[in-house]
């Protein structure tokens, strides 16, 4: 039977060849999604399917195991509520796509009735499950999600929940205030400005009275963290925009206030409220987060939750902290080692790829230390801890000083503009003040003194930054590179200087290409293939993927026998195969580059495969693009065995290192900022972490930005690397624009000064110019932004 | 006249409700989650689904 390549799974959409795997008349690509697909007919579900085309994902290779879940001291700090009967628990499942996916998790209870009720987030990729935990454990309602595809990520760093929940209701609740004093205020000024008839002036006092009143929440609540910004700024003696900013509410409460209780005039109060608004509202947009995204990861989501040690009554699982040294640990396949550890029994062929960029598994013998951090591919093997965890190679990383929260010492260009703004106002403030008074007119330099405070209250400028990076971040945001917050795509702006990591951020981990080194005819290729479709292992699926469209037909598998860690042995058509690395397949071990795959057919070696990684699409435009306004340096963990390839890619003067430890790549960062560079890396491991914290902005490379991706100021979907020159040109366009706006809202201020140095300034004049220019700023911002973003084609053009 | 004093108190007594259902909805966290719904409003009701389902008969 022959199906044709076009046909895709009906679960997850993949490209379906020779399948086995059928159902109800639909084809799937693997026995994971065909599975799926058992459990929601048989519950009567296949709504799922209907919403979206092909909904599912493909079911992770690595599969957890989750005894963990019935110690009771773990799930505790899991579970959200437990009371007798039920049990809320969130969990963050980073599968969640599609309405297909809301509508599964919303219907959890058609396939068990323990769940009570089930509610997900979308956004936030959560779902929040009540179960009866009578009938259903913890452990129980996490394998039926794995069972549906839908895996919840559980790890340390979920489990210690810390710092995880920002809030912005303090902040909107200030902004309803604002908001609401606002629009009232501006009622009952509308009077004033519009003209009063003489026997409608007892009103006047009243309508003072009122806008007084409604200006105190906001000069109270509302604006109080102005007031607090501005005294730590004093008190660190610097100036930042929050001093400008609170003296002109303050002043302008003061005047108002004076004017309102000496009858002498209507005041600003509806000035003061609405500057307090757009200024929050201005705040409020600059606070954006990502929810689904976290910039601040570090060892802890890396590793398990638990563990399996082995003591006198079994293998038992127990939380990582009650490791102690002297445990014996149990690490099964795909399992990460925890600690620094003595290999006491068993194969280790451990992948240490995350940690050192190394990408070949390293053999250990036994006695010999494994390194925490590192994944055991093959068989279970067993350990003794000789350190903590939090005191292993690896984690000792985070208690190095780069580790530590630090002040930024980036300027941002508003900080840098608000020092002089300061000093000039207040300048001519007191200018204009001691020149009425000396002109005799003490009245007059009071109203001139206040007044120039009050118009060149730099709201239009504190407005320009948030507005134009906010815009700038949606559009990174829309084309897949995500950054932290806004100070960063200044940082972005100002680099001079980009390094690089290797393996996973130049190269491409997902895409590996495939070569055969070797005899071997067709038809026994075809067995070749017969016998790696069963196994999962990732070099088998590369080699079926690279090999099927060569190979017609599927012969029938006799035997087959999966040794993990080596390789694989079958009976295909009456011939014997063997598929596996050097050792397996009776080669002398060779070396050369990338991974290899042997093979032999009747105890004959016909060759091997070569799977090499392939450097990202288009690497050598990018870097070339790059390499007109930067520096350009590779520092790599790995091997040299593909420095000549590198050299002829980057440009003739960058330097290129390997062999690099953590701590070194931190090092050489440091010592290129030594050199007043400001440096950007690119990494993706825990091995870059160093590196991507002490840099002057760090950027995680990751093709699945749901996975683990070290603490960074920005993650950049692997497909978008090709972008990364027109990023950086975007980013300097937007701090271009910020210095446009800046003169725009200094035009403003220039003219509203021409006013108030003569003491002549009305309040409609205040209330007319302050929203004029907040406007301006807001649309120019927002048309500019857009326009270079269609300029560097970051956007398409309607 | 004093009708003005009247109704100004009921404009900004009206205005004081509105700021509180504001703050009741920020509080009981109805500003949370503002996509989800959208995507929840468009699923069907399970009796249409079974009807579909069924095989027809002519």
């Amino acid at each position: 039977m022959i199906v044709s390549n076009t046909t895709q799974c009906y679960h997850c959409g993949d490209a379906v060849s020779h399948t086995v795997f059928e159902a109800d008349g639909h084809r799937f690509c693997c026995l994971g999604c065909q599975s799926v697909y058992r459990i929601l007919s048989s519950s009567n579900m296949q709504q799922y399917y209907r919403y979206n085309r092909h909904p599912g994902k493909k079911k992770s290779e690595v599969s957890t195991r989750y005894e963990y879940l019935d110690e009771a001291t773990l799930t505790d700090k899991l579970i959200d509520f437990r009371n007798d009967e039920i049990t809320i628990a969130t969990f963050y499942i980073p599968s969640i796509h599609c309405s297909s996916c809301v509508w599964l998790l919303e219907h959890l209870y058609k396939l068990n009735p323990a769940i009570v009720v089930s509610r997900s987030d979308f956004l936030k990729k959560q779902v929040n499950i009540t179960f009866k935990h009578t009938e259903l454990t913890l452990r129980g309602l996490v394998e039926l999600l794995v069972d549906i595809g839908y895996e919840p990520k559980i790890t340390l760093q979920d489990v210690i929940k810390e710092g995880q929940k920002f809030s912005q209701k303090g902040l909107i609740a200030k902004i309803a205030v604002a908001g609401f004093c606002f629009g009232n205020s501006m009622m009952l000024s509308f009077p004033e400005y519009f003209g009063m008839g003489t026997f409608e002036a007892h009103y006047a006092k009243i309508f003072g009275w009122m806008n007084l009143g409604f200006s105190l929440p906001v000069l109270l609540y509302s604006g109080r963290d102005y007031f607090r910004s501005a005294w730590q700024s004093l008190r660190h003696k610097a100036l930042n925009l929050d001093v400008p900013l609170a003296l002109g509410i303050a002043v302008l409460f003061a005047r108002t206030a004076w004017e309102v209780l000496s009858v002498s005039g209507p005041g600003f109060a509806d000035t003061l409220c609405g500057l307090v608004f757009f200024l929050l509202v201005g705040r409020w947009i600059q606070q954006r987060t990502y929810h689904h995204l976290s910039f601040e990861r570090d060892y802890r989501s890396y590793f398990p939750v638990a563990v399996t040690r082995l003591s006198e009554d079994g293998p038992k699982p127990v939380p990582l902290a009650d490791i102690q040294v002297g445990d014996r640990l149990l690490i099964r396949n795909n399992e990460i080692v925890p600690a620094d550890a003595i290999l006491l029994n068993g194969q280790a062929a451990v992948d240490f790829s995350f940690v050192t960029g190394e990408s070949e598994p390293v053999q250990k013998v036994l006695g010999e230390i494994i390194y925490a951090g590192g994944r055991q591919t093959g068989e279970a093997i067993e350990l003794e801890v000789v350190k903590a965890v939090s005191q292993s190679y690896l984690t000792r990383l985070w208690n190095n000083e780069a580790f530590k929260p630090h002040e930024l010492n980036f300027r941002t260009f508003s900080n840098t503009v608000s020092r002089y703004f300061t000093v000039v106002l207040l300048g001519v403030a007191f200018a204009a003040m001691v020149f009425w008074v000396f002109a005799g007119d003490t009245a007059r330099a009071w109203g001139a003194f206040t007044a120039v405070l009050i118009i060149a209250c730099p709201c239009a400028l504190a407005l320009s930054s948030p507005f134009t990076l906010s815009a700038a971040l949606s559009i990174f945001d829309k084309n897949r590179f995500y950054i932290k917050n806004t100070a960063a795509i200044e940082q972005l702006a100002a680099i001079d200087c980009i390094v690089f990591d290797k393996t996973g951020t130049i190269s491409s981990p997902a895409a590996s290409r495939m070569r055969f080194e070797g005899n071997l005819l067709t038809d026994e290729l075809a067995l070749v293939v017969a016998a790696c479709k069963n196994s999962n292992h990732p070099l088998s699926r590369e080699l079926v993927k690279w090999a099927a469209p060569n190979v017609s037909g599927s012969v029938p598998v006799n035997q087959y026998c999966e040794v993990a860690g080596r390789g694989i042995e079958a009976v295909v058509a009456n011939r014997s195969v063997r598929v596996g690395n050097a050792a397996f397949t009776g080669v002398p071990s060779g070396g050369g580059t990338g991974s290899r795959v042997y093979v032999s057919i009747d105890d004959e070696v016909k060759g091997c495969f070569l799977a090499e990684q392939p450097w990202r699409e288009n690497l050598h435009v990018v870097l070339g693009e790059l390499a007109a306004g930067c520096h350009l340096h590779l520092i790599s963990g790995d091997n040299d065995k593909e420095k000549a390839l590198l050299r002829g890619i980057f440009p003739p003067q960058a330097d290129l290192l390997f062999h690099q430890l953590p701590v070194e790549k931190m090092e050489y960062i440091q010592s290129l900022q030594a050199q007043s560079h400001r440096v950007c890396m690119l990494g993706d491991g825990l091995n870059d972490a160093g590196a991507l914290k002490q840099a002057n902005l760090g950027i995680a490379v990751s093709d699945d930005i749901n996975n683990f991706s070290p603490g960074c100021d920005a993650i950049l979907d692997g497909r978008s690397f090709v972008k990364l020159p027109r990023f950086l040109r975007f980013a300097k366009d937007a701090v271009k624009i910020i210095h446009l706006s800046f003169g725009i809202s200094l035009t403003y201020n220039l003219v509203g000064l021409s006013f108030a140095v003569n003491g002549t300034m009305s309040p409609l004049f205040a209330a007319v110019l302050m929203p004029l220019s907040t406007v301006t700023i807001i649309g120019f911002t927002t048309v500019a932004t857009h326009l270079y973003a269609t300029k560097n084609q970051l956007i398409k053009r309607q | 006249m004093s009708a003005i004093f009247f109704l100004i108190g009921c404009s900004v007594f009206i205005a004081l409700i509105f700021l509180v259902a504001f703050f009741w909805a920020n509080k009981t966290g109805q500003h949370d989650d503002t996509y989800t719904p959208s995507v929840r409003i468009l699923f069907e009701d399970e009796v249409q689904e079974e009807t579909e389902t069924l095989p027809k008969e002519s």
